[in-house]
């Protein structure tokens, strides 16, 4: 199945866009980040890494992203507030919510205050990419 | 049915048993000691009265015959002391003392003789023809030529008829004479006759010879002769007074003999009588006792038994009913503490888990680049990641099944009727119940309220039931019967299987995340759990009741919401 979505992904993108996605990506979980990073950079997303809220949003002052994916659960800074923060920063960049199982009542609250969606973690590869890709299209249309 | 299937129970026959046996013995030790005491007290005081009774009678009967006796001799004496050998050899005087003796005495006296030195009866007077009889060889004359006084052993003698003489020896003229007297044997039987006691007791003498000195009923006796050497030996002891034997005889009755010594112990007066009928006042009370006795044994017994049985069975249902209660017991608490704990485990290696698949991800990703199409273990390393992922992929579900046991919130809850639900997930089941041979039967209280809850953990939750169920029942096939119905401010939901049930330790265990009876690899141990944090969670309650070999009951109360139910009602 993966390698399907595999097949399907890139060719999709290639036309929509013509730079590559460029996405921040907040979670206090370093070797998380680190390999997803890597696994986004091989499929052409330009991916920033920030390991607490604090940093996500010091690095959202100087660059501009798409996409952000922001875990929920950190130690220094809630999920939510940092989304917040983004909101304001940034109103057009689209966040997509990860959350532990188990906790969704957070993401939907979330999603109350203008985040894109969320998932699940630890979540398919394949299926972020599919959302990051929806995230940013939907943001290319507004 | 069920009661007796429950008291053949081992245990519970063992305990019906030594109630039964205890009762029995309390009861039985102080009746048995106070009848053994009575009857003991009462056969030994009614011998001695017996006893006493019959010495008493035969006392009485040996000092009227010795009184007979020595008034006869004494008759004979005072003829002999008044008249002298000469007087007394004429034939009329002699015929006109016994007529005068024979009308102060009756028939007693039968004749008279005067025999002098030589055994020749000089004169006589009676009924015989005995004048000139020569006595000389008599074995009575010999004797009563050996002392004054002599009283003959019953003989035939020359008349050819028992009797026996009574005589008196004097001197005349230098020279000895006897005056001797025949007494009546009839006249003299009578008196022994007289003792009877009874119906079997009756009287009889012997002399030292043993031989009868009395009449004999007919059958009565036939030959105690021997039995006699116990009265002499007595005698020979004693001397004097009453002795008292008890013998068995020939044809194996018991009988008492009674004997006291007449004449200077010469005879032996004995009295015998059946101890049947000396002591039958005695055997009517053993026999009423023993009847009495066997009756209030019977009683003892068998109530000691039915009353034991029915204890035993007050017990078994009371330990029935506290298995029951036990089983119902759920210790939320614990099962809270389970769960939170779980729940911060999963949480725990969540990221750990997704980081390593998402590692073999990125392994995978590189194995794409040209410099490792090469690579000649290429599709071992896929394998090998594709396991990862695999793996991976379980550690993600369990951790899932954990946080969904744990979780305080979540899904949206609508209005559920519980009755379509069911319907639903039995229609899901049909196929896998079918496969099992399990039937399953549905008894759906109609116009049920509508409960708030999330359509899709309550379909969880009953299929897990009704899967678990099936499980169970997978070897023999077997019926599960759902039932729903209003139960106050609950909706119930009741579903029983009769498979095999739940063994007593795993019952207490069984909402316990990660406790399965199913093999490894088969079951997580966690659907019980999600099953009662699901339905902990919308305030409602389940528990389960399980009896070994006859099935296990899950039953779930769903709570109505007051204004909803109002509404839809």
């Amino acid at each position: 199945m993966s390698e399907k979505k595999n097949d399907r992904t890139p060719p999709e993108a290639e036309p929509l866009r013509a730079e590559r996605i460029k996405l921040l990506i907040v979670d206090d979980e370093v070797g998380y980040v680190n390999v997803l990073s890597n696994r986004l950079r091989k499929r052409n997303v330009d991916v920033t890494k920030s390991f607490s809220g604090t940093e996500g949003i010091q690095v959202l002052r100087r660059h501009d992203f798409d996409v952000a994916v922001l875990d929920l659960k950190m130690e220094d800074m809630d999920g939510i507030e940092v989304l917040k923060i983004f909101k304001k920063m940034d109103p057009e960049m689209a966040v997509i919510m990860l959350t532990g199982h188990g906790s969704e009542m957070a993401a939907k609250e979330g999603i109350e205050y203008g985040a894109f969606d969320y998932l699940l973690k630890p979540c398919e590869l394949e299926e972020l990419l599919a959302k990051i890709k929806e995230a940013c299209q939907k943001k290319i249309k507004i | 049915m069920n009661k007796n299937k429950r008291l053949k129970n081992p245990y519970y026959q063992s305990l019906i048993r030594k109630m039964a046996l205890i009762v029995i013995i309390v009861s039985f030790t102080p009746l048995v000691m106070a009848s053994c005491l009575i009857l003991d007290y009462f056969h030994s005081s009614y011998h001695e009265k017996v006893y006493a009774h019959l010495g008493e009678l035969v006392q009485k009967h040996q000092q009227n015959i010795d009184g007979f006796l020595t008034e006869r001799l004494s008759n004979i004496r005072f003829l002999a002391n008044s008249y002298d050998f000469e007087e007394l050899s004429d034939e009329s005087f002699l015929q006109n003392k016994l007529t005068v003796l024979q009308q102060d005495y009756g028939t007693v006296f039968e004749d008279l003789g005067v025999v002098n030195e030589k055994g020749l009866q000089v004169a006589y007077a009676g009924p015989f023809k005995l004048e000139k009889a020569e006595y000389s060889k008599a074995d009575w004359f010999k004797k009563a030529m050996n002392s004054r006084y002599f009283i003959s052993d019953v003989f035939m003698g020359l008349r050819g008829q028992p009797h026996f003489i009574v005589s008196v020896k004097s001197k005349w003229q230098g020279e000895w004479w006897i005056l001797r007297a025949t007494i009546n044997f009839l006249e003299f039987n009578s008196l022994v006759e007289n003792l009877r006691i009874g119906k079997t007791g009756f009287a009889f003498i012997l002399n030292r010879e043993k031989e009868f000195q009395t009449k004999l009923l007919i059958g009565s006796i036939s030959d105690k002769k021997h039995y006699m050497d116990h009265f002499f030996e007595a005698a020979k002891v004693g001397n004097k007074g009453i002795h008292i034997v008890e013998k068995k005889d020939e044809f194996g009755n018991m009988k008492i003999y009674v004997g006291a010594f007449l004449k200077n112990n010469e005879w032996l007066l004995v009295c015998q009588q059946n101890t049947t009928d000396a002591f039958f006042d005695l055997n009517r009370v053993r026999k009423i006792g023993a009847v009495i006795f066997l009756l209030g044994g019977l009683g003892i017994i068998s109530t000691a038994y039915l009353m034991s049985r029915r204890m035993v069975n007050r017990i078994a249902t009371a330990d029935k009913e506290k298995e029951m209660m036990n089983q119902q017991v759920i210790e939320t608490g614990k099962l809270a503490t389970i769960g939170e704990l779980a729940a911060g485990i999963a949480h725990e290696i969540n990221n750990p888990v997704a980081i390593m698949v998402e590692e073999a991800g990125w392994i995978e990703d590189l194995l794409e680049e040209e410099e490792f199409k090469e690579g000649e273990n290429l599709n071992e390393f896929k394998r090998a990641l594709k396991q990862i992922h695999t793996q991976g992929g379980r550690c993600k579900e369990i951790t899932f099944k954990l946080l969904s046991f744990a979780r305080k919130t979540d899904s949206r809850a609508e209005d559920v009727q519980v009755n379509d639900l069911i319907e639903e997930v039995v229609a899901l089941s049909a196929q896998r119940a079918r496969y099992g041979k399990v039937l399953i039967n549905e008894n759906l209280e109609k116009d049920l309220p509508f409960i708030n809850i999330s359509q899709s953990e309550m379909q969880q939750v009953f299929l897990n039931l009704i899967n678990n169920a099936c499980d169970a029942m997978e070897k023999k096939g077997g019926t599960i019967e759902i039932k729903t119905q209003l139960a106050g401010d609950y909706v119930e939901v009741e579903i029983a299987d009769n498979g095999p049930g739940i063994a007593k330790a795993n019952l207490a265990r069984i909402f316990d995340p990660f406790f399965t009876t199913k093999p490894v690899g088969k079951g997580t141990g966690l659907g019980l759990s999600i099953c009662y944090g699901i339905i902990n969670k919308i305030g409602g309650k389940i528990d389960v009741r399980s009896v070994l070999d006859v099935g296990t009951t899950f039953r779930i109360l769903l709570p109505l919401k007051k204004e909803k139910a109002q509404h839809t009602l």
